[in-house]
């Protein structure tokens, strides 16, 4: 499907993208992007679930169970810690409708 | 079906490098979370409908597992305190990294086990062939490195190697955070242990490529485990961040190198986006600490006893 030479110009344009897209961002914003690009190779889940969806065999399965295991942590676990750090990055809009109400 | 699924796939890419975008500026910094989490969604769910999966027994245990880790994850990443987000940050990186590794024993181990049913093949086969094409076919599938092919085999074993040191130096670093790990110092002359277990981590890599039993790769996975913790172990918790952060970039190149082996364009371009922008995430982490990032890494060897002191 993916072989050989195209996935070489994929890796060099992922590369070149994942540089690009978070150059001159603020210090403020380290952790909070950390994070956050640690939620996004959550998606290892995806290759967890292949990898335990196609074995055979106890040692398979359970290698792959442990996969499984592991990256929907990654993945949730990556995504609430992320949404709670960027609570604290509302825009003045949301703070005004927030402080009208109460 | 399968286009279906890689269409979604595609829409899952996009999604996360858009995501990303977002949260590199504060103002659509949480709009970009919630772009990147639908993309996550749209993946996981297409992912049923993959065309590899099979046995009714391995949907209920990839439903079992997610659901439970899932819940987990859930409940402890919302009760945490703010004050202790890194360590969990730190942790939920090394459980991805262990993921990409452990992905990567499930090919190998299943490699194997291929070998060992061709050799019996060959032998069924022996009585209709020639010897000489019988000898062709063992070639070609006489170790892990000719079973998968070079690039897959390579790839697959460097992924594998890579999310492995991610996992333990990243549990390493929870640990520390979440003080529960004080010792800077594991041995005495601790860089020269590293570099040996570094060689021979390098060294069983390479077997593993050219094995044809699981007894290398069991090698190969506990000396990378040993060597992620004895990477880690040395750096004081103040530079902890800056480690995370090139933790984090490894489980993305991990992530990207096992999605080659499975061939799945999804993996390849977000592990690649992370492990790419990790690093550059992790190099200007440093730069605002107003210190090298080799400084960061090695500064620990020297100085331990002295800290401990």
């Amino acid at each position: 499907m993916i072989e050989g030479l195209i996935a070489l110009w994929i890796f060099m344009l992922a590369a070149f993208t994942g540089y690009e897209v978070i150059s001159r961002v603020p210090v403020i914003l380290h952790t909070p992007l950390m994070s956050g690009s640690n939620f996004v190779h959550g998606i290892v889940l995806v290759g967890a679930m292949v990898a335990l969806g196609e074995a055979s065999g106890a040692t398979e399965q359970l290698i792959g169970f442990i996969a499984v295991i592991l990256a929907a942590g990654n993945a949730v676990g990556g995504y609430v810690v992320t949404e709670r750090m960027l609570e604290m990055f509302k825009t003045k809009d949301e703070q005004n409708k927030k402080g009208g109400q109460e | 079906m399968n286009t279906v699924v890689q269409l979604c796939y595609f829409v899952a890419a996009v999604l996360f490098i858009l995501g990303l975008k977002g949260m590199s500026s504060p103002r659509t910094a949480r709009k970009g979370i919630v772009w990147a989490g639908i993309g996550m969604v749209l993946a996981t769910v297409a992912t049923f409908f993959h065309p590899d999966l099979h046995h009714a027994v391995n949907y209920l245990l990839i439903i079992l597992a997610i659901a439970v880790s899932g819940g987990l994850a859930w409940w402890s990443g919302k009760r945490v305190p703010m004050t202790d987000m890194p360590q969990m940050v730190a942790l939920y990186n090394g459980m991805g990294g262990g993921a990409a590794a452990a992905i990567g024993a499930v090919e190998l181990f299943k490699a194997v086990s291929q070998i060992g049913a061709t050799s019996a093949q060959q032998l069924a086969a022996q009585k209709d062939l020639g010897l000489e094409q019988v000898e062709q076919f063992a070639a070609g599938h006489s170790h892990v490195g000719s079973l998968l092919g070079a690039d897959h085999a390579v790839l697959g074993i460097s992924g594998a190697l890579i999310g492995a040191v991610a996992f333990s130096g990243s549990l390493v670093a929870w640990a520390k955070l979440d003080g529960r790990l004080h010792r800077n110092q594991l041995l005495p002359a601790q860089q020269l242990v590293n570099l040996g277990v570094f060689v021979a981590t390098v060294l069983f890599a390479i077997l593993s490529y050219y094995t044809d039993g699981s007894a290398v790769i069991i090698v190969f996975f506990v000396l990378a485990l040993v060597f992620g913790v004895f990477m880690a172990i040395p750096i004081g918790g103040a530079d902890m961040p800056v480690v995370i952060s090139l933790f984090n970039a490894l489980t993305g190149l991990a992530v990207g190198f096992e999605g080659y082996l499975l061939g799945n364009p999804a993996m390849i371009i977000a592990g690649t986006v992370v492990g790419a922008a990790g690093s550059l995430l992790t190099q200007l982490m440093a730069k605002a600490m107003n210190r090298p990032l080799t400084n960061v890494l090695f500064s620990g060897f020297g100085t331990a006893t002295a800290d401990a002191g």
